[in-house]
């Protein structure tokens, strides 16, 4: 690891987080390995983007460093604070400064409680404000994220998608805080309405100084917020770094399938779509080695990819978990099937 | 080119308040040939899934297919047919996926009885013929093992794989129209990317046309021969897709743009189109586009019809009866 002379706002080490499932009718719960050793920094007003696909943890992750569900091992730190050791009351006070945002705002609202209550709620948890002056923090809360002051009275299915993620926005913003998990925030959105909450969680990123743990699974979207990518699979982070340094040269086979398969808008680009072969494997069943042996592509493949899990290490300009990502072929040398 | 598809000034409406209807389709008119892929492009809410579904009459009430709306599908006349005669074109003349294949497949049959089904419905052969035919769509659909897929129930399966089967459904009757509605929204990228190749490849092999509906421009461009753009129940501009991106000239259309994150090319701040679609019932008069339209102009106050402005371009806007540069993007 690369050691920085400010210590990160968030640092993560060899998180682990274990589902187990069902035992159904008396059959062997199999274990859902979710999250398999994860370890990352987000730096004050920094941006990290958690990249992957559906099953791959990065939503685990995100849940498990606020301790909405219990880590089964590792551990998180908040300015050097142990997470994961809190008791309930130190937990509250550090949730002040740790908030999520979700890709679904309706369904973390509560129907019968109007905008201007729900917005409320934290301010009044941490008497952050008095009774008298939290109609006008919420009015101004309500302005910052690009709303109407008078929307406090009203509920929440008077509102479109997008508003409903200003709101949720505006909720989080309320007690102050520092770091914010944003889980999927712009995916249910329309395009135009989805620029507009980018547009915004980048402002409000320069204006407060806030850092983003940003989950998401559009390498596009990413590209627009993120100053470093964090890419995930079955579990593990595969490859890391810079946002620009990452997507211009990525040196996980993963990654350049990833990238490859981003639809462009644009007929006259020139596509070579690697296609990966097969599913991804099941995280109760993740395959010995290398966890993407299955479906990689890589020239230089060999027994050493089935049985032995590659570490995460500098690559020219990237960390990536690959034995051999020092020759990743492009996604432009790749020959398509 | 045999021309498939005709649609001319469809109009689907609900009621309203007080007795009055509203159209959240209103005054749809395209044509599809053989061997074609229209796009229909727009963001929720702009009418391109009830368009599909009214294709087949499958508009659920209390909405309905207005008088004047007219489908032709090859000579017959579609609004006309009732029961029997309307089964008979439901996935035989024109196949139909969906964004979720988890609901749109019966959980609790096989993917042999659901594929099965639909062939015997429509053919006069033998169960075992029907199966030899539901492994050989299997096969096509690129799905490994199709003997034991066979036996597989809906839940067995991944994603990726329930949506092959259910193209394999719509398939099974050898339809000449294949409506796709997002059918890869739900599905993650690398998986898209596979159920995209496999509708293409089925196009050019069958020689069946694709009506593709979907709000990503992205998937779009690789893909479809044409392209229409719908906003708030009309057709806004459409073009060839080479045309469409290299000069997309309504407002709305050149708004969506603006809004796309790219993945290469110089990094800029997104230029979202202000405000969002007003709902069905209350879409302004005039132009539809005008209160989020950097454009109106006095003209806007009016409603626009589809204006051409090159070839095979046409878009509903008073700005292409005002010379403009021709520049592209």
């Amino acid at each position: 690891m690369t050691t920085q002379s400010v210590d990160p706002l968030v640092r993560v080490r060899d998180l682990v987080k274990h589902y187990t499932a069902g035992g159904l009718f008396g059959r062997a719960a199999p274990v859902v390995r979710a999250v398999d050793g994860v370890s990352f920094d987000v730096a004050r007003g920094e941006t990290l983007a958690l990249v992957g696909e559906s099953g791959c943890g990065k939503s685990s992750v995100g849940r498990t460093i606020l301790r909405l569900q219990e880590p089964t091992r590792g551990q998180a730190f908040y300015e050097g604070v142990d997470i994961f050791s809190l008791d309930r009351n130190a937990l509250r006070q550090l949730r002040r400064r740790m908030q999520i945002i979700f890709q679904d705002p309706y369904s973390s609202l509560n129907p019968r409680m109007s905008v201007g209550a729900a917005i409320a709620e934290g301010l009044e948890i941490h008497r952050l404000s008095t009774r008298a002056q939290i109609p006008g923090r919420v009015a101004a809360l309500l302005e910052e994220v690009g709303l109407d002051p008078t929307y406090a009275r009203r509920y929440p299915h008077e509102f479109s998608g997008g508003q409903r993620q200003r709101i949720g926005i505006a909720r989080a913003l309320a007690v102050q805080p520092s770091f914010i998990v944003c889980d999927e925030p712009v995916s249910a959105l329309d395009v135009s309405v989805q620029a507009q909450v980018l547009n915004l969680l980048t402002d409000l990123q320069r204006q407060r100084g806030l850092s983003y743990l940003f989950i998401a699974h559009d390498l596009a979207v990413v590209r627009q917020i993120a100053h470093r990518i964090a890419v995930m699979y079955l579990g593990h982070i595969v490859e890391e770094g810079p946002t620009d340094q990452l997507l211009s040269d990525p040196r996980h086979p993963y990654t350049v399938a990833l990238l490859s398969a981003v639809p462009e808008p644009d007929p006259t680009a020139r596509r070579n779509r690697i296609v990966l072969s097969g599913d991804l494997p099941s995280p109760s069943n993740p395959p010995p080695g290398c966890p993407f042996h299955t479906r990689c592509f890589h020239p230089l493949k060999s027994t050493r990819c089935r049985t032995e899990v590659p570490v995460l290490r500098p690559v020219s300009g990237t960390l990536a978990a690959c034995h051999y990502a020092e020759s990743t072929p492009r996604v432009a040398e790749v020959s398509v099937a | 080119m045999t021309r498939v598809l005709e649609v001319d000034n469809l109009r689907v409406s609900f009621p309203g308040a007080n007795h009055s209807r509203f159209n959240p389709v209103d005054g749809v008119s395209f044509s599809l040939q053989r061997g074609e892929t229209l796009a229909l492009v727009g963001e929720s809410g702009c009418g391109k899934s009830l368009t599909s579904l009214a294709l087949l009459q499958l508009i659920p009430a209390p909405g309905r297919i207005d008088r004047g709306s007219v489908i032709r599908l090859g000579d017959t006349d579609v609004l006309s047919l009732r029961g029997e005669a309307l089964r008979r074109i439901r996935g035989r003349r024109i196949g139909m996926i969906f964004q979720d294949p988890m609901t749109s497949l019966n959980p609790v049959f096989t993917v042999e009885a659901q594929i099965t089904e639909g062939i015997l419905a429509h053919f006069r052969i033998s169960k075992a013929e029907a199966r030899d035919r539901a492994l050989r769509l299997l096969q096509e659909v690129g799905i490994p093992d199709p003997a034991e897929r066979l036996k597989a129930y809906p839940h067995q399966l991944s994603g990726g794989m329930r949506q092959r089967v259910m193209i394999a459904i719509a398939l099974s009757a050898e339809p000449e129209i294949l409506v796709a509605d997002e059918p890869t929204t739900a599905l993650d990228v690398t998986v898209q990317a596979q159920i995209l190749e496999v509708l293409d490849d089925l196009r050019s092999r069958r020689g069946m046309a694709v009506l593709l509906i979907t709000h990503d421009l992205g998937i779009v461009a690789g893909r479809a021969d044409r392209v229409a753009v719908m906003y708030a129940g009309q057709i806004v501009e459409e073009a060839p897709t080479s045309r469409l991106f290299s000069h997309p000239s309504h407002p709305y259309t050149q708004g969506l743009f603006a809004s796309i994150p790219r993945i290469r090319g110089p990094l800029q701040r997104l230029n979202p189109i202000r405000g969002s679609v007003p709902a069905p019932a209350a879409w302004p008069t005039g132009c539809r586009f005008r209160p989020r339209c950097p454009k109106a102009f006095d003209r806007s106050e009016t409603e626009p019809p589809l204006i051409p402005i090159g070839p095979d371009h046409r878009m509903r806007c008073w700005l292409a009866e005002t010379p403009q540069p021709d520049s592209p993007r």
